[in-house]
C-alpha cells in the first residue's frame, strides 16, 4: 500500500519549503476528481456526525410500537424499524459511532504501531529481526476479522472493546509500514549528518526520520479509517460491538437480519451509509497516495 | 527444493507465535476465566472443576506444553458445551468452509482476471470505466451487506435461490449448489474488486514497458502481446495479492456463514464465542490460522514457478 511513495520522493520533498510542498500536494490532489469527491463524502460524513441532533428528525433511541416496520415515505424518509424507531435518525446518528470508533481504533493502531515500527526499523538488530518482525508476521497470519473477533470476545464485547480489538488488529500493518519507510530513510545523508554532529537517537528519530516517513502512513491511515468502519459494523453485526439498541450501522444490520423478508429498508439504508463512508475514505486514500507519488510531480 | 525448505523453516517461528496467541486466549480473559465461562452464578465447586478441566491451576508454561502436545497429536480438547472433541467439530465444519472458500476464490479470480485484462487493454473506453467503477464500489461494500441484499433480491423477491440452508455436496448436489450460489457471489464479487484493481494497474505498467513495444514492433498481434507477454509478467504481483487475500477471505467467511446460516468453521467460531466455549474457539482459530500460514507458503512456492528469479535471488 505504501510502496508507491518512495524514499526519493521523501527526499525531494524534504528539500522544499513546507508551504511549497503543501501547495504542490494540494494542486496534485485537486486534479484528481475522484479524490475530491472522496474528500467531499468524508466532509459530509463529518458534518453529519457533528450536527446529528440538528439533522435527525427524532431521537434515534425513541421507540413507538404503534409505528413498527413502516416503509419509507409512510414512516419517515427511510421508514421505521421493528421497534418503531426512525431509521433515518438512526442512520444519521450512526455516522457518529462509525466515525468515532474508526478514529479511536486507527488512533490506537498509530499510537502503538508507529513507535514500535520507528524504533525497530531505526535500531534494527536481533530485536527487530527476530522479535518484532516475527510477532508482526504471526499476527498478520491471523485473518484480521478473526483476530478482532477473538480479542473482542476475550475482552468481553461492547463497542469500547470492539474499538480496541480493531485497533490491535491494525497494529501489525502500521508497524510494517513505518518500519519499511524508516529503513529507507535512516541511511539518508541528512540522518548521517545529524548523527555526525552528535544528535541523540531520540531526536534523530523524532525530528528527521519520523517526519520523512509520514507520507505512506498518511495514506495507510486514511484507508484504515474506511476499513475500520466496515470492521466495527461487522463486529456489531455479529453482536460483539455496539449494543443492539444503539444507533450503530452494524447493529442496525444485526437487527435487520430477522426482517429481510418484510422490511428491506432496515438493511438497505444503514448498508448504503457504510458503503458511502468507506467509499469516501477509499477515494481520499487513493487520492492522497497519488498526490504524494513523485511520479505525478510536475 | 532448498527454497522450499528455507521457506518452511521460516514458518516455524510464525507457527510457534500463532500457537502461543491461541493458547493465551483463555488465560487473557480478564478476571477469573472459570467465572467468565460459567457465569457469575456458578458455584465455587463448579468453577474449581472448570479450572481443573482447563488445567488452569498448573503454571502457564506447563499448561502450554500440555496443550501443544495435545495439538500435535490432533487433540484440540473438548467443547465446554457438550464435551464433543473440538477436532471432531472442526472436521464436521471444514468441508462447508472449504467449499465456500474455493467457490469464492474461483469466482473472485475469474471476475478479476477477465475484468482486469479487459480494463487495462482497453484503457479509457467504457469497458475500462465500467470495470474500474464497479471495482471501486466493490471494495467499499461490506460483503455481508451485499449478501443481505442478494437475499432480498434473489431469494425474497424473485424466489430464484434459497436464502439459507445447506445440504452436503455428495448428498444432494443440486440443493448444495443452489444454496452456495448467493454466498459465493456475495463474497466473491467483493473480493474480486481488489484483485481487479491490482491486475489492471500491474498490467498497465507492463503494457508501457520496452519489451511490449518491441513485441509490437515485431508485428505481433495485440492479443498475443497482451496474453503471452504482458499478462504473464503482471501475474507475479497478482498471485501475491491473491495469496494475501486468502487470509482476509477466510476471515470474511465468518460473516458470510452467519448471514446465510451455513454450518462452517466461521459460524462455529461465532456460535462458540456466544456460548463462551473458548476451547472450541481456540481450536477453530488455530486451524484457520495454520491453514492461512500454509497457503502463504504454497503461494510463495507458486511464485517460483511463475517467476524463477525469485528463488534465485533469495538464494543469495
Amino acid at each position: 500500500m505504501s510502496e508507491a511513495v518512495t524514499a526519493e520522493g521523501s527526499q525531494t520533498q524534504a528539500i522544499q519549503p513546507r508551504e511549497r510542498r503543501l501547495a504542490g500536494f494540494w494542486r496534485r490532489f485537486r486534479r484528481n476528481k475522484l479524490a475530491v469527491f472522496g474528500l467531499a463524502i468524508v466532509a459530509v460524513l463529518l458534518l453529519t456526525a457533528l450536527s446529528a441532533p440538528l439533522i435527525a428528525p427524532s431521537d434515534p433511541r425513541a421507540q413507538d410500537y404503534a409505528l413498527t416496520l413502516q416503509p419509507p415515505g409512510v414512516g419517515g424518509l427511510m421508514g421505521t424499524d421493528s421497534l418503531g424507531s426512525d431509521v433515518f435518525s438512526r442512520v444519521i446518528y450512526g455516522a457518529r459511532i462509525s466515525l468515532m470508533s474508526s478514529l479511536i481504533s486507527v488512533g490506537l493502531a498509530l499510537l502503538v504501531g508507529v513507535p514500535v515500527g520507528l524504533t525497530s526499523g531505526y535500531f534494527r538488530g536481533f530485536w527487530d529481526e527476530w522479535i518484532v518482525m516475527r510477532v508482526v508476521d504471526s499476527l498478520q497470519a491471523f485473518p484480521f476479522l478473526i483476530l478482532a473477533l477473538v480479542i473482542a470476545a476475550v475482552l468481553g464485547g461492547g463497542l469500547g472493546y470492539a474499538m480496541i480489538a480493531i485497533g490491535i488488529g491494525f497494529v501489525p500493518a502500521f508497524v510494517r509500514i513505518t518500519r519499511a519507510q524508516v529503513l529507507s530513510v535512516r541511511g539518508r545523508d541528512y540522518v548521517d549528518a545529524a548523527r555526525a554532529i552528535g544528535t541523540g537517537h531520540t531526536s534523530i528519530m523524532l525530528r528527521h526520520v519520523l517526519p520523512n516517513s509520514l507520507p505512506p502512513l498518511l495514506v495507510q491511515t486514511t484507508l484504515a479509517m474506511g476499513y475500520a468502519i466496515i470492521a466495527e459494523a461487522t463486529l456489531s453485526f455479529l453482536g460483539l460491538g455496539a449494543e443492539p439498541g444503539e444507533p450503530s450501522w452494524g447493529s442496525m444490520l444485526f437487527q435487520a437480519q430477522a426482517y429481510l423478508t418484510s422490511a428491506w429498508w432496515m438493511a438497505f439504508f444503514p448498508g448504503m451509509a457504510i458503503f458511502f463512508a468507506v467509499l469516501g475514505f477509499n477515494l481520499l486514500g487513493d487520492g492522497v497516495r497519488e498526490a504524494l507519488d513523485p511520479r505525478t510531480y510536475d | 527444493m532448498a527454497f522450499l525448505v528455507r521457506r518452511l523453516l521460516l514458518t516455524l517461528p510464525i507457527l510457534f507465535i500463532v500457537s502461543v496467541v491461541c493458547f493465551s486466549m483463555i488465560n487473557l480473559i480478564p478476571g477469573d476465566p472459570a467465572t467468565v465461562i460459567l457465569g457469575p452464578e456458578a458455584t465455587e465447586q463448579a468453577k474449581e472443576q472448570m479450572r481443573e478441566r482447563l488445567n488452569l491451576n498448573d503454571p502457564i508454561p506447563v499448561q502450554y506444553v500440555d496443550w501443544l502436545g495435545g495439538v500435535l497429536r490432533g487433540d484440540l480438547g473438548e467443547s465446554l458445551v457438550d464435551q464433543t472433541p473440538v477436532s471432531q467439530l472442526i472436521l464436521q465444519r471444514l468441508p462447508v468452509t472449504a467449499e465456500l472458500a474455493l467457490g469464492t476464490f474461483a469466482v473472485s479470480l475469474t471476475i478479476s482476471v477477465i475484468a482486469g485484462i479487459l480494463s487495462a487493454s482497453r484503457r479509457g473506453t467504457w469497458v475500462d470505466y465500467l470495470s474500474t467503477g464497479v471495482a471501486l464500489g466493490g471494495i467499499s461494500i461490506p460483503h455481508f451487506w451485499l449478501g443481505m441484499m442478494f437475499i432480498i433480491i434473489f431469494a425474497v423477491n424473485l424466489g430464484w435461490l434459497p436464502a439459507s440452508g445447506y445440504e452436503p455436496l455428495f448428498q444432494d448436489p443440486i440443493a448444495n449448489i443452489t444454496a452456495m450460489i448467493l454466498p459465493v457471489f456475495a463474497t466473491g464479487l467483493r473480493e474480486s474488486a481488489e484483485l481487479t484493481r491490482m491486475l489492471r494497474s500491474s498490467l498497465l505498467e507492463e503494457l508501457g514497458s520496452d519489451y511490449v513495444r518491441t513485441a509490437f514492433s515485431k508485428g505481433l498481434s495485440r492479443r498475443v502481446v497482451v496474453i503471452r507477454h504482458a499478462v504473464r509478467n503482471a501475474l507475479v504481483p497478482f498471485v501475491t495479492a491473491s495469496g494475501l487475500q486468502i487470509a482476509g477471505l477466510l476471515g470474511g467467511l465468518v460473516v458470510t456463514e452467519t448471514v446465510f446460516q451455513l454450518p462452517g468453521l466461521g459460524r462455529l467460531v461465532v456460535d462458540s464465542i456466544e456460548q463462551r466455549d473458548f476451547t472450541t474457539v481456540q481450536g477453530a482459530v488455530l486451524t484457520i490460522t495454520v491453514v492461512v500460514v500454509l497457503i502463504n507458503v504454497l503461494v510463495d512456492v507458486l511464485y517460483t514457478f511463475i517467476d524463477p528469479r525469485i528463488s534465485t535471488s533469495s538464494g543469495g
